[in-house]
């Protein structure tokens, strides 16, 4: 990569407007087209790729590519054919990237050595036996060196119309096919056992996926570049994950975001021609991850933490309704002092579960402490009677002793459904132990003394 | 070019040196990376390591060796770190973890290198990904006498003095922590259950890594180092089960890969009929991954070859089994 002694110039928004806006001219538009359409195969074939746990498989695959681009170039300029014809060196990476798959599922299979040594060992072997091609290109009387490093760091700016289409093409094709096979993929990815079952060999399931993933890695070369054309298989996907459970919209969500990432950064390249394509292309995708990873409501970080967050204020306010009702029961008059639950709740989570209810109005705040209003003493009955009813059944039925059972009750009260409550009241008055009135049966334990 | 005394002091010398120290330090910490299976930790890394290279290179505004050292170093381990918080927080497996960050890495590295452009200064990610073997002279000596001279020794080219440096350092390491490195490879679940911290092990080994990765990229750069890493360890594997061995015998294909390597690439205007010399850090990866194919085919117990000459072990028993007279047969179980 050579590199010029310019400071960057920033286009103005004009510009950037028509760029985007496929109106900066035809092959700019053509090349947006083209990249765009990449990142939305790549995310899609991605997408069973990741789930595959084949994320550096592809790796290994774009690396192993630098070898078959050399000899395919050197074996061009040796039979007096132009080094720059896309098609030609496109075959020869495939080829060798395909050799380099098969090199390392035969050590992986027929040694003791793991699959990561395997892919390490071929990823770099093939790199290094490129790079000797190089330097050998380098030394051979023809113009046309300057062309392969492209294929190292993708550029996007200097791509024909005839580069761009078959860019296209391919990916239309790998979008299609994957298409046509997402039943045979959805089952391997997540059953290969099942699949197995019903008679469908696995492997040509596999060899099916590989193909594609080679078909997008190779054609991903003239833009993104060897080293790099793995994030576009592997992060939107990654980010996609993020949003769903579900299959067909992680590959929707993984195809979207692999489009916008690869139009995105094609127009910046566009319009600052001198960045490697790649570069940005994968800058973007990584944004996207990132704010996936935060944002995302289905799996994202900060969702995880807001879910865990409202469990534990469920929990606190439970606690609390029930350490109000439980000292009203034990005689210690209506309005309980705050510092008296405190063994039962504190916390952030307890504040905010102390708020909310107030907020709703089942507890009321007055001078001499915590009250439950009507309406909290409904509720506070229903939890208390839940909590005892638990409480009655696990001794009845796991032998727990009276002593340990509050814990117990605890532990797994909160998650009890409506229908379950129906079903503990229904054996135990089969039983005889559920006390006739609508209140909760007495506490089987001693209460904590003050609450 | 005519081979003199003096060329081979100044030109090769040195960079046979330079290969010679990185292709031994990642020998020597691939052999804990193959066995626990984190081979490709050295991929990521050293690709990991280019924007803390270029941001050293931009704060500090020259090439010296420590900020960039300290620059590479911190990216190592900062993308170490984030690829365990995403593969935690983020609920993916390994290998995605590793590719999303690596990736994404190496991306900002690159564009970053397009700031570093504007400030005038040869930087680019070529370096980083094949190294300057080649370019590491040492002007001092002249003839074999002045090798014996201080002077010239002190003149030794800073990569060589890095690698010797940064080899001595992990060897000391690892002779120290030979015991801890081998419980915690082998069995962590053991070594934890014994009181032997298992992640604080598994997070030196990879500050060592990124140490070596980042000493070694400059001289032979990080595909190199991702050989180097691994196929001198792997093909000693396929040749003992006994670790001792297995380093002895993983240092020992380092050496020749190095300077095999880069005796093929030197002399190929001899062999290939090209006019200069051949790249010699690939060359050394080529050897490299020669020697593992070699062990690979042909290694006596666990090669493949071997694999398909010995009879299965049902196959074993079953002949054992037909060999014997019923009566013994069944008196034995």
């Amino acid at each position: 990569m050579s590199i010029g002694h310019e400071t960057t110039v920033w286009p103005s928004l004009d510009e950037t407007l028509r760029v985007l806006t496929f109106q900066g001219g035809f092959n700019t538009s053509v090349v947006l087209v083209g990249v765009t359409l990449l990142g939305v195969a790549a995310g899609l074939v991605g997408t069973f790729a990741v789930l595959r746990r084949r994320a550096l498989m592809s790796d290994t695959l774009s690396h192993a590519t630098l070898p078959g681009i050399t000899l395919a170039f050197i074996a061009a300029v040796m039979l007096g054919a132009s080094g720059r014809s896309l098609p030609v060196l496109l075959a020869g990476a495939a080829l060798s990237g395909i050799l380099g798959v098969l090199t390392v599922q035969f050590i992986s299979r027929h040694t003791r050595l793991p699959e990561d040594a395997a892919m390490g060992a071929v990823l770099s072997v093939f790199f290094g036996l490129g790079f000797v091609l190089l330097s050998y290109i380098q030394t051979m009387a023809t113009g046309e060196q300057g062309g392969i490093g492209k294929f190292i760091y993708g550029q996007t700016a200097t791509m024909g119309v005839t580069d761009a289409t078959v860019i296209g093409i391919v990916a239309l094709g790998t979008t299609l096919a994957s298409l046509l096979l997402f039943k045979e993929f959805r089952l391997v990815c997540f059953d290969p056992d099942y699949a197995t079952v019903l008679g469908w060999r696995i492997s040509l399931i596999d060899l099916a996926m590989m193909a594609l993933v080679v078909a997008v890695t190779v054609v991903g070369l003239r833009a993104v570049g060897l080293i790099l054309v793995i994030a576009l298989v592997v992060i939107p996907p990654a980010a996609a994950r993020f949003w769903t459970e579900r299959l067909w919209v992680m590959a929707v969500v993984a195809a979207f975001l692999g489009g916008l990432s690869g139009y995105l950064g094609a127009a910046a390249s566009a319009l600052f021609p001198r960045f490697p394509a790649g570069g940005i292309i994968v800058l973007v995708a990584g944004f996207f991850f990132l704010l996936s990873l935060l944002f995302a409501p289905a799996r994202g970080v900060l969702a995880a933490g807001f879910r865990q967050l409202r469990l534990r204020r469920d929990i606190a306010s439970q606690h609390l309704l029930r350490g109000l009702f439980e000292a009203g029961e034990a005689g210690g008059g209506e309005a309980v002092p705050a510092a008296a639950l405190r063994s039962r709740v504190h916390g952030p989570a307890a504040r905010l579960a102390l708020t909310r209810l107030t907020w709703q109005g089942l507890i009321a705040r007055r001078p001499d402490g915590l009250r439950l209003t009507p309406k909290g003493r409904e509720e506070a009955l229903r939890i208390t009677r839940n909590h005892r009813l638990w409480e009655q059944f696990l001794m009845a039925y796991a032998d727990l002793a009276p002593s340990h059972v509050d814990h117990s009750a605890d532990l797994v009260e909160h998650v009890l459904s409506s229908d379950m409550v129906q079903e503990l009241e229904r054996q135990l008055r089969a039983r005889g132990r559920l006390p006739r009135h609508a209140g909760p049966p007495p506490s089987p334990h001693p209460l904590a003394s003050g609450a | 070019m005519p081979i003199t005394l003096a060329s081979f002091l100044q030109i090769d010398l040195p960079a046979m040196l330079a290969a010679l120290l990185a292709t031994v330090s990642c020998g020597l910490l691939g052999n804990f990376l193959v066995l626990r299976r984190q081979s490709l930790m050295g991929d990521a890394i050293s690709h990991a390591v280019l924007p803390g290279i270029v941001l050293a290179f931009l704060f500090w505004g020259s090439r010296a060796t420590w900020p960039m050292f300290f620059g590479a170093a911190c990216a190592g381990v900062l993308a170490a770190v984030i690829i365990e918080l995403v593969r935690r927080l983020g609920r993916l497996d390994s290998g995605t973890a590793m590719g999303v960050v690596f990736s994404v890495f190496f991306a900002g590295g690159v564009v970053l290198m397009e700031q570093a452009a504007a400030h005038a200064v040869d930087l680019d990610a070529d370096c980083v990904l094949y190294g300057q073997l080649e370019d590491i002279l040492w002007l001092a000596p002249t003839d074999l006498a002045s090798l014996l001279e201080p002077a010239v020794w002190a003149d030794m080219p800073r990569e060589v003095t890095t690698l010797a440096l940064t080899l001595a350092v992990v060897s000391a390491v690892v002779l120290l922590f030979y015991k801890e490195l081998k419980l915690t490879s082998f069995d962590p679940e053991l070594a934890t259950t014994l009181g032997f911290p298992a992640g604080l092990f598994n997070v030196l080994l990879m500050v060592l890594v990124a140490a070596v990765a980042v000493a070694a990229f400059e001289a032979v750069g990080s595909i190199l180092v991702i050989a180097m890493f691994i196929c001198p360890a792997a093909a000693a594997r396929l040749f003992t089960d006994r670790l001792g061995r297995q380093i002895w015998l993983s240092l020992g294909f380092a050496v020749v890969a190095a300077l095999g390597g880069y005796l093929l690439a030197a002399s190929a205007p001899l062999w290939a009929g090209v006019p200069s010399a051949l790249a010699a850090s690939g060359m050394i990866a080529v050897v490299a991954g020669a020697l593992l194919g070699v062990a690979v085919l042909f290694a006596p117990r666990y090669g493949a070859l071997a694999r398909a000459m010995r009879p299965s072990e049902l196959a074993e028993a079953r002949e054992r089994a037909a060999a014997e007279p019923l009566a013994t047969n069944l008196s034995n179980r």
